[in-house]
């Protein structure tokens, strides 16, 4: 179902490699993996320093693989880092995060998928218009809009309650999301909306019946883009929420900026991965799904 | 995410579009009433509290020009421009080039490409204050890179990027590509997927080369795929921030504050509202000067068909 | 205590059915690292010691990070039961806006105007006549401060004040020690300027520059030597490329720079090291030639509320944060001075002696914080971070400071 417009990203286009030990194929190979190392290297840095101690960090060498392994900084990031006087690390955090992402998601998603539906599917007068300032929104540093949002929010009664923060991050998410959308509901071949049409069938019944289970691959994109997103949102959720509802990221931004002493950075370092680890996962896990979707969702149209 | 040239047919003539469409307006609401109210609306309350002195709270004590005027004469805005330029243009060209190389070298039917690709994307799910932490750690004189090939025996090997003025855009520079070049490389991968065979068929018979087939033919086809790029590049340079404050502070001294650092601290940390808002109307008005023409070729008025 | 125990006994009647807990107020500060998160909890024991909760909303990050998301919460009409914020002129629209409740009847009650010392803290609370914050510390930023593990290493002797240290500053180099720890941040940079101004271009100058803002003395002799000497220590904490100013302090403590000048607030990570003063390190008020403090400090402020049984809680907070007992822990644990004359601290350590000493004979300059509004001191900051960082001379420093006072407010 979901290849009817992907099967162009089926398999590598490229031109056939040679022979497997062909002076191109190691060149290939190894500019690969010299990349990799670049990529990588954070990584690894990451994970050795976690399972360090500080005194074998004070030496030096931040490449060097552990000596002795110790999982107190895991620990330490996860339950018993302080914040203030809370002293419980980023698992007070975990679960607010969990409910402030996974309505957000939905919400931001279904909006845009309708937009963009609305936008391909049934234009109107002034939709494009919209849609541009919508495109331009993408560009405006958050920061500037926190006081107008703020007043917006105390407005309709919904500062500093979860829903506030889940519509601020729909808002936010709209503009690029509203545009994947809208570039695969184009994609989607003409004929299928017309004889929909001529069937009598109604927008909500084209949008459920015939654009939603085929749309997704584009699903799995804007999914990923908005964990990514609101996942590592600091800034909406400090300020539209309050303590009992702050965001694991809150944690994250007081354990790594609060320095006790000396700065911890094995703690600083397992408390970077563990907040990481959401987004990881699910990239990780959609894999080739994801170019898919990008390829149905970013170049066609 | 693109720009794609034109849904051909979509704006095919339906009779009574305007009362027959009410249903599409009524879902659309959610998207105009935030294109309207909170983009266009926000941005107009910000441009015009540009005007005004207003400190901690917004006021409407109006002062003309006076928060451009000073603005313009501020050494530390001079320098933020500067520095987004030269990160602008290393970080467009950049990401562009190595995403491209990238997708090529993962398309050529290799062995493990999942895995690459795993790899040169997985940064992306970090957020910025991950990746500051990290290469402020790995760039750092004294236990870092310059440590470990000093303990190979080059004694005199001195990079120390952060810590120079000189250098510390570069070094913001190796964090933000390694972060962002890997969603570019999957559109791009995804763009080359989009390609059709028989052009590479095409190509070879006409006994073009490898490297000129890409730069000559398939480059020029992917278009859309470019613009939709640039958009995400362009959108995450003007809003550098969160990768500034993590990994330099902007310093040393001011040698590496960007404009929205600049926006942000007048706002907050001076409570020079009035200032803040004169620093982000010029940041939203070099937006639009790039964008509404384009914006206008992609999207509006009559298109190609 | 009948107070409290009303207020209890209120709320039950009004919550009649869920049981008579304790009333829940929100704080929101910017106090995480070591010493500052100990002297919280101070305050928060205080509080939960009452019967009633606090819920700490701490904000890593200082001012930019903390202060947009106070200043929001507030004016979005979903505040935290109570904040911190560094008294002077930073809430006064806030106050005019009618968003933070009017702690008179406290303040009377409480005698605040006879026991707050120096009265100018609760002169920074007042507004038309009615307090609106409560002083909680005062903090101090002329201070240097002296590893004594760095000197013993350098076999030198530990300097007696700014003109001994620059004397010694070589020697120190010459053991491979760092001179002068100096984090790469404008405020850090600009309480350097504003501790050596103090001692070179002496009390007069500074006071006509920085409350009189007479930019023809910022322009004058006394203040080109001043500058001259700033120039000089910058090129004695050029190896220092640490940013946080407790990582700074942590270089004196192990003993890898000589010194450096930091407000009174360093002495928590010096406690938090269990570093011992006299033996460990040293401390110079007034980097030991004028022996004046400024008086900064944080205060709290209290944002309106319009549930009567939260605004009795304030008002109930407000009395205790300020009350003798905790006024000991909290300064005792924060290294800040407290704002009360009339109470022992004789188990403070010599430093805070030394700063009690100079606060009773009256040797007070006002802060910064209010000398200067947030703006002005953002631009002296940021061209203060541009002077150390780079190479400007000690000349076209002056006169673009001279020109900041000019137009500072």
């Amino acid at each position: 179902m979901a290849d009817i417009s992907t099967n162009s990203a089926a398999g590598p286009r490229g031109p056939k490699p040679k022979k497997t030990f062909s002076r191109g194929n190691i060149f290939l190979y190894g500019t690969l993996i010299v990349v990799s190392m670049y990529y990588l290297l954070p990584l690894y840095v990451m994970i050795v320093t976690s399972l360090k101690g500080m005194p074998e960090i004070r030496m030096g060498n931040v490449f060097g693989p552990p000596m002795e392994i110790t999982f107190e900084p895991w620990v330490k990031a996860w339950s018993e880092a302080c914040t203030g006087i809370n002293c419980d690390g980023l698992s007070r955090g975990f679960g607010n995060s969990v409910r402030i992402l996974i309505p957000s998601i939905l919400l931001s998603i279904a909006i845009a998928s309708i937009n963009g539906y609305a936008l391909s599917n049934w234009k109107f007068k002034g939709s494009e218009t919209f849609f541009t300032i919508l495109i331009i929104g993408a560009f405006i540093p958050y920061q500037t809009m926190l006081y107008p949002i703020v007043i917006m929010l105390r407005e309709i009664g919904l500062m500093g309650s979860i829903w506030g923060l889940v519509l601020v991050h729909t808002v936010f998410g709209m503009p690029i999301l509203t545009l994947l959308f809208r570039n695969y509901f184009t994609s989607i071949p003409e004929e299928l909306f017309k004889a929909a049409r001529v069937d009598g069938a109604g927008f909500w019944q084209i949008y459920f019946q015939i654009m939603l289970p085929m749309a997704l691959p584009i699903f799995v994109v804007a999914i990923i883009l908005q964990v990514t997103g609101i996942w590592n949102d600091f800034l909406f959720g400090v300020i539209y929420t309050k303590p009992a509802t702050y965001p694991m990221t809150v944690q994250l931004n007081n354990i790594v900026n609060s320095v006790q002493g000396v700065k911890e950075y094995n703690v600083n370092m397992a408390a970077t991965l563990l907040t990481g680890l959401v987004p990881l996962i699910i990239y990780f896990a959609s894999g080739k799904l994801f170019v898919r979707g990008i390829a149905a969702g970013a170049v066609k149209g | 995410m693109t720009v794609p040239s034109d849904p051909p047919a979509t704006t095919a003539k339906r009779p009574n579009r305007l009362l027959k469409n009410w249903m599409a307006k009524l879902a659309s609401l959610p998207m105009i009433l935030t294109a309207l109210v909170v983009f266009a609306g926000g941005t107009a309350w910000t441009v015009t509290y540009s005007f005004t002195g207003s400190r901690m709270l917004p006021r409407t004590n109006w002062v003309g020009f006076d928060q451009y005027e000073r603005l313009w004469n501020t050494d530390r805005w001079i320098i933020s421009i500067k520095n987004l330029g030269i990160y602008g243009v290393c970080s467009m060209v950049l990401t562009l080039v190595i995403g491209f190389t990238l997708a090529a070298c993962l398309d050529r039917k290799i062995r493990f490409e999942s895995a690459f690709r795993s790899i040169f994307l997985y940064p992306f799910a970090l957020s910025f204050v991950v990746t500051g932490l990290v290469w402020q750690w790995i760039l750092n004189p004294d236990f870092g890179l310059q440590s470990i090939v000093r303990g190979w025996g080059w004694e005199s090997f001195t990079f120390n990027p952060l810590n120079d003025p000189n250098t510390v855009i570069y070094g913001l520079l190796i964090a933000g590509l390694w972060q962002g070049t890997g969603l570019i490389m999957c559109i791009m991968l995804a763009g080359l997927r989009g390609i059709d065979e028989d052009i590479w068929k095409a190509a070879r018979v006409d006994g073009i080369g490898t490297v000129k087939t890409y730069v000559m033919v398939i480059i020029p086809m992917m278009r859309p795929v470019f613009i939709t790029a640039l958009v995400l590049i362009a959108s995450s340079i003007i809003k550098l921030y969160d990768l500034v404050v993590a990994q330099t502070g902007g310093g040393p001294g001011l040698s590496s504050e960007v404009p929205a650092k600049y926006v942000i601290e007048y706002m907050f940390r001076a409570q020079n509202l009035g200032q803040g808002f004169a620093a982000s109307t010029m940041m939203l008005c070099s937006v639009v000067i790039i964008l509404i023409p384009w914006a206008y070729l992609e999207f509006g008025g009559k298109k190609r068909g | 205590m009948s107070k409290t125990l009303k207020s209890l006994l209120v709320g039950t009647a009004l919550t009649a059915a869920s049981a008579a807990t304790a009333i829940e107020l929100e704080v929101t500060h910017w106090w995480t690292s070591g010493g500052e998160a100990a002297a919280v909890a101070e305050f928060a024991d205080a509080w939960n010691a009452t019967g009633n909760t606090w819920v700490d909303g701490a904000i890593a990050g200082s001012g930019s990070t903390a202060r947009p998301i106070i200043i929001s919460r507030i004016i979005g009409g979903d505040p935290m039961a109570a904040t911190q914020l560094n008294h002077g002129r930073q809430a006064q629209e806030l106050i005019e806006a009618g968003l933070l409740l009017d702690l008179t009847d406290v303040a009377e009650a409480g005698g605040w105007a006879d026991i707050v010392n120096p009265s100018s803290l609760l002169d920074a609370c007042t507004l038309d006549g009615k307090i609106y914050c409560v002083p909680v510390n005062i903090h101090s930023a002329q201070w240097i401060w002296l590893s004594h593990a760095a000197y013993e290493n350098a076999g030198l002797e530990i300097p007696a004040d700014w003109n001994e240290f620059v004397a010694s500053a070589g020697d120190l180099e010459a053991a491979g020690t760092l001179p002068l720890a100096m984090g790469q941040q404008g405020w850090q940079q600009n309480i350097a300027f504003g501790a050596i101004t103090i001692a070179v271009a002496g009390l007069d100058a500074w006071k006509a520059v920085n409350i009189d803002k007479d930019a023809d003395v910022a322009r004058g002799a006394e203040y080109t030597a001043a500058w001259e000497a700033i120039a000089n220590a910058r090129e004695l904490a050029r190896a220092s490329n640490v940013q946080d100013w407790n990582q700074a302090t942590n270089m004196v403590i192990t003993g890898q720079a000589g010194a450096q000048i930091m407000g009174d607030w360093a002495q928590g990570e010096f406690a938090v090291a269990e570093q011992v003063e006299g033996e460990d390190y040293s401390c110079l008020p007034g980097l030991g030639l004028n022996p004046v403090l400024d008086t900064g400090g944080d205060a709290f402020y209290f944002p309106v509320n319009d549930d009567p049984e939260i605004t009795g809680a304030q008002k109930e907070l407000a009395a205790l944060l300020i009350s003798p007992e905790v006024q000991v822990s909290f300064n005792l644990a924060k290294g800040s001075l407290p704002v009360r004359g009339d109470i022992d601290m004789s188990s403070a350590n010599g430093c805070m002696q030394k700063g009690l000493g100079i606060l009773a004979d009256g040797g007070v300059l006002p802060s910064a914080d209010i000398a200067f509004s947030q703006d002005s001191m953002l631009q002296i900051e940021d061209l203060m971070a541009q002077f150390w960082s780079g190479d400007m001379s000690a000349a076209d420093a002056q006169a673009s400071y001279a020109q900041l006072i000019e137009d500072a407010d």
